[in-house]
């Protein structure tokens, strides 16, 4: 095909005159325009690149775009309340806490905390670990991170 | 490149009769690195990502059918767990959250690694696996379906729609050794199920050889030394342990690779032997049968 459809962030894009075989971080990040999700390893090992598609965590390297014509896409960029550069409460808490060095692996750790904090408000330490366990950091290592995820869950308890 | 996104298991069929040498993509986890590393370049790639009746899950008397494109994530659920605890195992030990809900049941199958974490748990169940395609529905016993290294039974046209396993009343255990608790490959892996009904043992490995594999002759070995009761199972002589563990290790054709030695993976194959078994069986005279 010359051309097919991509739903992202609610909004209707077409993919032009694309190799049908591109993964969805490439789509994204290099026909869209949309940097947020970051490429590395590109064989779903550091979680860097983690979007939602149709609801579901997934690393975007992994997806074929072509595939994805009819799925709900989610991506950094679209998790902002408004286009006005407002955090979420898990991009505050991950400011608070200092839970970012180089920012690398950022987006992606934020993408998976919220997912996790979707499924379970008040999650255990290790159910932290766990839900984590696919996103690498190669600068601070994780205990700030973790504060960050026990900070947001807190916040959003506290404004319950 | 031409992709096909069909809805239902017949439209599936129909595209994979006009193009057998499709690559049938399910979840992605396996195919998509080889395509990004440029190591395939499918004409044609039939998708399963629509088809939602490849992710059906049911029990049909006494047999727990699952759909081939059911993900990790939900074997997790409770439903699964309750009738396989093994697979629930397994399934939280592949990859990370992310590869879990896009990898699949039907994708381990037919990637056939010798490390497919949810193989050893398969075999050690009795699985079969059910195909259709231009030969016909079929059903395969799983140990004949996996010929070789990443390499299945299955063949060009064919589409496997769902995993038939038995449901089996008694311990199960999963053990897998790697160098995280996340994100690694096995570089060895064990199932054994008891099944306290048809009082028989099942033991699968995994990375310990050309493909993941039944330790058939340690079962039949086991199976005479041990006393069943309706609800366990004891090992009077708990000597017969290390037996069973060294007959265990002795079945594993491992080697050496980037990951780990033979010689590491036979001792850790025959470590888990004597721990699942440890876990699964009371040692030592049987406890006489509340009344």
């Amino acid at each position: 095909m010359n051309a097919y459809p991509l739903r992202v962030n609610g909004v209707e894009h077409d993919v032009v005159d694309a190799w049908d075989g591109e993964n969805l971080l490439y789509v994204l990040r290099e026909r869209l325009g949309l940097p947020a999700a970051k490429a590395a390893c590109e064989q779903g090992e550091c979680g860097s690149c983690s979007v939602m598609v149709d609801g579901r965590l997934v690393c975007a390297c992994l997806v074929l775009a072509s595939s994805a014509i009819d799925a709900d896409i989610v991506t950094p960029e679209g998790i902002q309340p408004s286009a006005h550069g407002e955090l979420t409460p898990v991009q505050d808490a991950f400011v608070s806490e200092g839970a970012v060095q180089c920012g690398f692996c950022t987006p992606g750790l934020v993408m998976a905390v919220h997912d996790l904090l979707n499924r379970e408000p008040a999650p255990s330490d290790l159910a932290v670990r766990e839900a984590l366990s696919g996103n690498l950091c190669r600068c601070t290592g994780y205990g700030r991170v973790l504060a960050a995820v026990n900070r947001a869950a807190h916040a959003a308890a506290a404004a319950r | 490149m031409a992709v096909l996104l069909p809805t239902t298991i017949d439209e599936t069929l129909a595209a994979l009769a006009a193009t057998p040498a499709a690559l049938v993509l399910a979840g992605g986890t396996d195919v998509m690195v080889d395509v990004n590393e440029g190591r395939r370049r499918p004409e044609h790639v039939v998708c399963l990502r629509r088809v939602e009746t490849l992710r059906a899950r049911s029990v049909e008397n006494g047999t727990l059918v699952l759909g081939a494109a059911t993900t990790y994530t939900e074997l997790l659920e409770p439903e699964i767990a309750a009738v396989a605890p093994a697979i629930t195992d397994a399934a939280r030990t592949v990859g990370s959250p992310q590869i879990r809900n896009a990898g699949t049941i039907g994708g381990n199958l037919a990637t056939a690694s010798p490390a497919g974490d949810t193989l050893p748990v398969l075999l050690a169940l009795g699985a079969s696996v059910e195909i259709d395609g231009p030969a016909g529905r079929r059903r395969i016993a799983l140990q004949d379906f996996l010929v070789g290294p990443k390499r299945s039974a299955l063949e060009p046209g064919d589409l496997m729609i769902a995993v038939r396993i038995p449901i089996r009343r008694g311990p199960q255990e999963y053990l897998k050794v790697g160098t995280r608790n996340a994100m690694v490959i096995a570089v060895a892996s064990l199932a054994l199920v008891v099944d306290l009904d048809a009082r028989t043992v099942g033991i699968g490995l995994g990375s310990v050889g050309p493909t993941a594999f039944l330790a058939a002759a340690a079962a039949e070995w086991l199976t005479p030394r041990l006393v069943w009761a309706d609800d366990r199972v004891s090992l009077p002589q708990a000597a017969d342990a290390a037996t069973f563990a060294g007959l265990v290790a002795a079945a594993a054709q491992p080697i050496d690779d980037h990951r780990s030695t033979a010689r590491y993976r036979t001792h850790a194959i025959e470590v888990m032997a004597s721990r699942a078994l440890r876990r699964a069986v009371q040692f030592g005279a049987p406890h006489r049968a509340a009344t």
